[in-house]
């Protein structure tokens, strides 16, 4: 594994039902090339998360996956509203949802904590009305 | 426990994973909220949920997850199935409900961690 393979999505926010899709092939792929399950766990964990709230509040985006030897990167990047108050975003249970998107199992405001969790570096680039972009690094 | 016991205790029928069903599992995680199940399940093997959507299926296999039960008589639709199918997730549907489901798992041996059930 000494190139890094990279994965390019774009994440439909259209349709709700697609709404993970990047992510279940990223684990598959990271399984494929071999990374240790704890390291797939993460980044899926992560991803997953990111690409949920790409679609519940940005209308979807694009999602980049950079494996290498020693750290993967994933970049989610959107359109969407921006976040106006990011230290406000990073609390648990802080969530902006609807009750439709509750109804669908996801909006407890655990999304954004838990990406922090499950990765070493999370960095949140947003402009409020111009959208997001999260850097994401997980490394072993 | 093995995934047949569970399908068993639960009057549970199986539609896909049949070869999954001599895996053992330990513990197990109850939940219609599946931001809850990426925020705290960390070893749990089944998740038992009366959510039907296809993130629970990917929010299984996220969390490594081998067998799903669906409860209160919630059939997941075929698509479901199928993209449980290439997961590798053992999908189960009992028209017990998730509390009795729970319980009964939980009296047979299932617990809440890997650690088990003092934590």
């Amino acid at each position: 594994m000494s190139d890094t393979v990279k994965f390019h999505f774009d994440v439909d926010g259209s349709d709700f039902s697609s709404a993970g899709e990047a992510s279940v092939t990223v684990k598959k792929k990271l399984r494929q090339l071999g990374y240790p399950p704890e390291v797939i766990r993460r980044v899926s964990i992560a991803m997953y998360e990111g690409e949920i709230n790409m679609v519940i509040h940005a209308n979807g985006g694009t999602a980049d996956v950079e494996a290498s030897d020693d750290e993967i990167v994933i970049i989610l990047s959107d359109k969407g509203p921006g976040i106006p108050n990011v230290e406000l975003a990073m609390q648990a249970g802080y969530s902006t949802a609807k009750d439709h998107i509750r109804n669908l199992g996801f909006g407890a405001g655990m999304g954004f904590p838990n990406m922090k969790k499950y990765t070493d570096e999370m960095r949140i680039d947003t402009v409020v009305g111009q959208g997001t972009t999260i850097t994401m690094k997980v490394k072993f | 426990m093995k995934i047949k016991e569970i399908g068993n205790l639960l009057d549970a029928t199986c539609l896909t994973g049949e070869n999954h069903l001599d895996s053992e599992v330990i513990s197990a995680c109850c939940s219609d909220m599946m931001s809850d199940v990426l925020a705290y399940v960390k070893d749990q093997g089944v998740l038992i949920t009366g959510l039907i959507n296809p993130q629970v299926i990917r929010t299984a296999n996220m969390m490594d997850m081998i067998c799903i039960v669906f409860v209160r008589g919630k059939k997941p639709t075929e698509e479901m199935v199928e993209l449980a199918e290439e997961c590798g997730i053992a999908v189960m549907c009992t028209d017990k409900r998730a509390f009795e489901a729970s319980g009964i798992l939980y009296a047979a041996g299932l617990s809440r961690s890997a650690e088990g059930k003092h934590v």
